[in-house]
């Protein structure tokens, strides 16, 4: 499983964005993972868990968003989620469909310390 | 508390890299295709058959990536063109700085084909662009019709279904119009060949697949950008 190794370039990635800001304290990092990103919330909080602990970032917290495949209609733009592998639009029928969501593997925020 | 938007991908600096070997491929005019599967589809037999094919001298290249040994390029090496292993050490995936720097040493202005074979997961090679032109997904008739359901992500990113080991449908119970459904329910309009690479059949269909693929492409980096 590579869940390791995407904990750690999350890891890597905050490390830069809190040296960047002057060395604050960043309490919680948020990521967004698609349905379909090939990663498991599970065993990317596992990774994620055993990588920092012990470790200078042990209090760091990770909160995964999980994110459906969403598809836009190009027909008549509605948005929808792809349930049990429903491709066409459920408001027009209309086949010609985009994937909006479900491929993210994305850090969203973090939540520092301070004002 | 303060929270503080980000907005980055985790994989930003693979997803860098390999922008950047998407850009030299297009440049030198090389179609580059990722070849995944689960260990043991038949990634290595279906390069072994489409390089057998191929005139002498085809300006072709193989990286082939294992966690260990390099036993894949050598079955390669034999018919000649120039091949390297890229051996993980572990890593069950192959990442875009790995091509860049496996490709350090060859010359880009003699190839125009270059076949990746990635370590044997379903899973995690999804998420490691290579600058590939396109996924290759290899799914062989033992390993059951319910993968494309099971492992979503791979056959969506994939161009081309190929499956293997016809040869070995009257002894096993795999029902191939249910993986074919199950394919294109996963992503509708997917191109499916089915092969094998034991008894040769349809492999002039995949041969002539390339064959499109490599025009198309060529079409592609003719057109002005945009
Ligand atoms: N019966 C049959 N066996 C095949 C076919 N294609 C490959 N094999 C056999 O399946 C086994 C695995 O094939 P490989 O080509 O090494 O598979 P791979 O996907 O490269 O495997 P890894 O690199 O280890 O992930 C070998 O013993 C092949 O001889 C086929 O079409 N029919
Ligand atoms: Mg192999
Ligand atoms: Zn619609």
């Amino acid at each position: 499983m590579h869940e390791l190794s995407i904990a750690n370039s999350i890891l890597e990635a905050v490390q830069a964005e809190a040296a960047r800001r002057g060395g604050v304290c960043v309490r919680s990092v948020g990521v967004r993972v698609g349905e379909w990103s090939g990663v498991v919330p599970e065993a990317l909080e596992f990774g994620f868990e055993a990588l920092v602990k012990d470790t200078a970032w042990k209090s760091l917290k990770l909160q995964i968003e999980r994110c459906p495949r969403r598809q836009r209609c190009t027909a008549c733009g509605h948005e929808f989620a792809v349930d049990g592998y429903e491709w066409n639009c459920p408001a027009c029928n209309s086949s010609q469909t985009v994937p909006i969501s479900g491929d993210e593997l994305e850090i969203a925020y973090l939540e520092v310390e301070g004002p | 508390m303060n929270r503080v938007p980000v907005e980055k991908k985790v994989l930003s600096e693979n997803d860098r890299i390999a922008a950047e070997l998407r850009t030299k491929f297009r440049e030198h005019g090389i179609l580059c295709l990722n070849f995944i599967s689960s260990p043991g589809a038949g990634k290595t037999s279906l390069l072994e058959r489409t390089l057998e094919g191929l005139p002498r001298e085809a300006r072709v290249a193989v990286l082939t990536g294992d966690i260990q040994t390099d036993n894949d390029a050598q079955r390669v090496a034999r018919f000649g063109f120039p091949v390297r292993q890229i051996t993980t050490g572990g890593t069950c995936h192959l990442d875009a700085r790995m091509i860049e720097r496996a490709l350090a040493e060859w010359r880009l202005e003699d190839l125009d084909l270059l076949l990746i074979e990635n370590v044997g997961n379903l899973v995690c090679p999804a998420s490691y662009d290579l600058g590939e032109a396109a996924k290759i997904v290899v799914l062989s008739v033992a390993e059951g019709e319910d993968k494309p359901l099971k492992y979503p992500a791979i056959f969506f990113k994939s161009e081309l279904l190929v499956l293997n080991k016809l040869d070995l449908l009257p002894f096993v119970p795999f029902d191939i119009a249910a993986a074919r459904e199950n394919a294109r329910r996963v992503h509708p309009g997917m191109e499916i060949l089915e092969v094998s690479c034991t008894s040769r059949e349809g492999l002039c269909a995949w041969q002539k697949w390339m064959e499109k693929r490599r025009a198309a492409f060529r079409e592609e980096i003719a057109a002005p950008a945009g």
